[in-house]
């Protein structure tokens, strides 16, 4: 699928209702916690990283989309025994290049949202670990074999989730 | 520069919302040890986030229940009768334990050892993780308002499986849970001692949620398969408790081994948890009450050399004297020991002996002299041909319990005496009987 550029006028943005924008962020961040501990392999997928993507494309607006993705990062770093700010600065980063990026790109497609969580979902893992090793001074062991395995696993459960939550979206 | 930061106002605000992230982190890194600059946010979430898992937990659970307890009850009966048979395995292999427990006991508060019990738990229900592999724990349902503190150890029926990090539920508002983090994430650590060897070290997690040994020195032996057990020296988890066991030994940096341990318990799917709430040190109490010396005890477990014959020319020639510990019926004289020799004489050394009330080997007290109170029990084995009689009264007070012609000692060692029918009975030793200086228990 081609990404086709587009310009501002082009573009369409989207909104979402109060109860969608904070519930969607929630259900992603609680199955997030929940569903590893029956289904180890589930480890791997970063739902509230897909959730931020998905809000960031929509709303094509890089402040909301920065901090709403600070936002459900920092939940994230507070479910964690680790100090706070780890997840919320990766996401932070992720949701601002997202919204920047739906603004120059049509995103609506299967195959560009593919390779764009792909490419976030990459990003976000360098972030992290940056942050983590050289702030935290956390030891942690980089595998390209699981960040790519990580990276696929999420870019199609994102093409999958999106479709799931375009319905939610209210035109501007 | 209005101009200047309305034109980039997306980046300032951008650069402005990572730069107080970044100083929260320092702020974080900095105060390690202090909770309080971060606990609002965490109780948001975890008040956000736990009541939901509970409640799905407590669903499933209840669904779970109905269905195994009222429906599927197929293979009941079968597994009734295993575990009834299983149960009277586990009786006998109990009761052949219990002595050693007990010898144990006995050493341990001969050397001042004081036991750590578990004397309370909770149980508790797992409801979520953190949902980051770089944060290797959980979350129970049980929290401040159950009793619940941090750096309590949570175990399992296959072993340890971490201590207790965080508790929420303080106040009425709060949900009731508590973070628990893994023996496998890079920042916990546990004393721990292997079974085998004795050798101690610290069991840390990987940041891959492997769990290794460290700071065990390279040129000590460690083999695969080795138990690993709590040491108890990191005051949390109660010593003894199983951990993991070695599953590979490889040379490490400077001059520790690199030691690749498998939890017992399986920390990927944990479900129902039991929390420590209590731990209390005590001396071990030993069936029978009084203590005895480690001399005595071994002294009654092997045979020892006959004591020396008084220089009484008048006398006939000198028997031996003192206890004589004879084979149980069964044939041994407790796990572990060596087997007197016939004849073998165990007294000689200070014993001092009382009562014990479980008596799972025997000795019979040979004083059938008629005169009760005698406390030169000489307590042949059976099936010796001549039960002969102490010279002098042994210097051991041997605490017995008088019955008439034969003397019934029992000892803390559970030597149970009762006298030998086939024997002759013995000289009466010159020197004057003893009384009793105590009364069995």
């Amino acid at each position: 699928m081609p990404i086709t550029y587009t310009s501002n006028e082009q573009v369409e943005v989207y909104r979402f209702s109060l109860p969608v924008a904070i519930a969607v962020p929630l259900v992603a961040i609680f199955l997030q916690a929940f569903i590893p501990l029956r289904f180890h392999f589930f480890s791997s997928i970063d739902l509230p990283l897909l959730v931020v993507i998905f809000f960031a494309l929509a709303r094509r607006s890089p402040v909301t989309g920065l901090l709403t993705g600070a936002a459900i990062g920092l939940i994230q770093d507070s479910l964690t025994h680790q100090p706070i700010g780890v997840y919320g600065i990766a996401k932070t980063v992720v949701g601002y290049g997202a919204s920047s990026l739906g603004v120059k790109l049509d995103v609506e497609n299967a195959g560009s949202r593919f390779l764009v969580t792909l490419f976030f979902f990459g990003l976000h893992e360098v972030l992290y670990f940056s942050v983590a090793r050289e702030l935290l001074g956390l030891t942690l062991q980089w595998s390209w074999l699981h960040e790519l395995g990580s990276a696929l696993a999420n870019a199609f459960l994102a093409v999958l989730l999106f479709a799931v939550l375009d319905r939610f979206k209210q035109r501007t | 520069m209005e101009n200047i930061i309305s034109r980039y106002r997306n980046v300032t605000i951008l650069v402005a919302i990572l730069f107080v992230q970044v100083l929260g982190l320092a702020v974080q890194v900095k105060r390690a040890t202090d909770d309080r600059p971060t606990r609002l946010i965490r109780v948001w979430a975890v008040d956000v986030v736990t009541p939901l898992e509970k409640s799905i937990v407590w669903f499933q659970h209840g669904v779970t229940n109905l269905w195994h307890n009222y429906f599927y009850l197929r293979g009941v009966r079968q597994e009734n009768r295993d575990l009834k048979q299983q149960i009277e395995n586990l009786r006998i292999e109990q009761t052949r334990m219990h002595e050693d427990a007990e010898q144990a006991r006995r050493l341990q508060l001969l050397l001042g050892f004081k036991e750590q019990f578990i004397s309370r738990t909770i149980a508790a229900q797992v409801i979520g993780l953190t949902g980051s592999d770089q944060s290797r724990a959980i979350y129970l349902d049980k929290g401040a308002r159950e009793g619940i503190r941090p750096d309590m150890a949570v175990v399992t029926a296959d072993g340890v499986i971490g201590k207790v990090l965080r508790v929420y539920g303080a106040n009425r508002f709060e949900a009731s849970v508590s973070q628990v983090l893994l023996i496998n994430d890079q920042t916990s650590g546990v004393g721990v001692i292997l079974e085998k060897s004795r050798l101690q070290g610290v069991l840390r997690g990987t940041p891959l949620g492997e769990v290794v040994l460290e700071k065990v020195m390279s040129d000590e032996t460690v083999q695969p398969g080795d138990r690993v057990l709590t040491s108890g020296g990191d005051r949390i988890f109660p010593k003894g408790l199983p951990v993991g066991t070695v599953t590979k030994v490889s040379p490490g940096p400077e001059l520790f081994l690199n030691i690749r341990v498998k939890p017992t318990a399986d920390l990927g799917c944990l479900e129902e948890v039991l929390i420590i709430t209590q731990q209390e040190e005590r001396e071990p109490i030993v069936a029978g009450g009084a203590p005895m010396r480690a001399a005595d005890i071994l002294a009654q477990r092997l045979p020892s050399v006959p004591d020396r014959p008084p220089d009484d020319p008048n006398k006939p020639p000198p028997p031996t004297s003192g206890l004589k510990i004879l084979p149980a019926p069964g044939g041994t004289i407790g796990q572990g020991s060596t087997n007197p020799k016939p004849g073998a004489n165990v007294t000689g050394s200070s014993a001092v002996v009382k009562t014990a009330p479980a008596l799972p080997r025997t000795a019979v007290a040979s004083d059938t002299s008629g005169k009760s109170g005698s406390n030169s029990a000489t307590i042949p084995l059976k099936g010796s041909p001549v039960a002969k009689p102490a010279p002098k009264p042994a210097s051991p007070p041997i605490k017995t319990q008088a019955t008439g012609d034969a003397t019934q000692a029992t000892t803390s060692n559970q030597v149970k005496t009762k006298p030998s029918q086939s024997e002759p009975p013995p000289q009466q030793p010159a020197a004057a009987p003893t009384p009793p200086q105590d009364q069995p228990q």
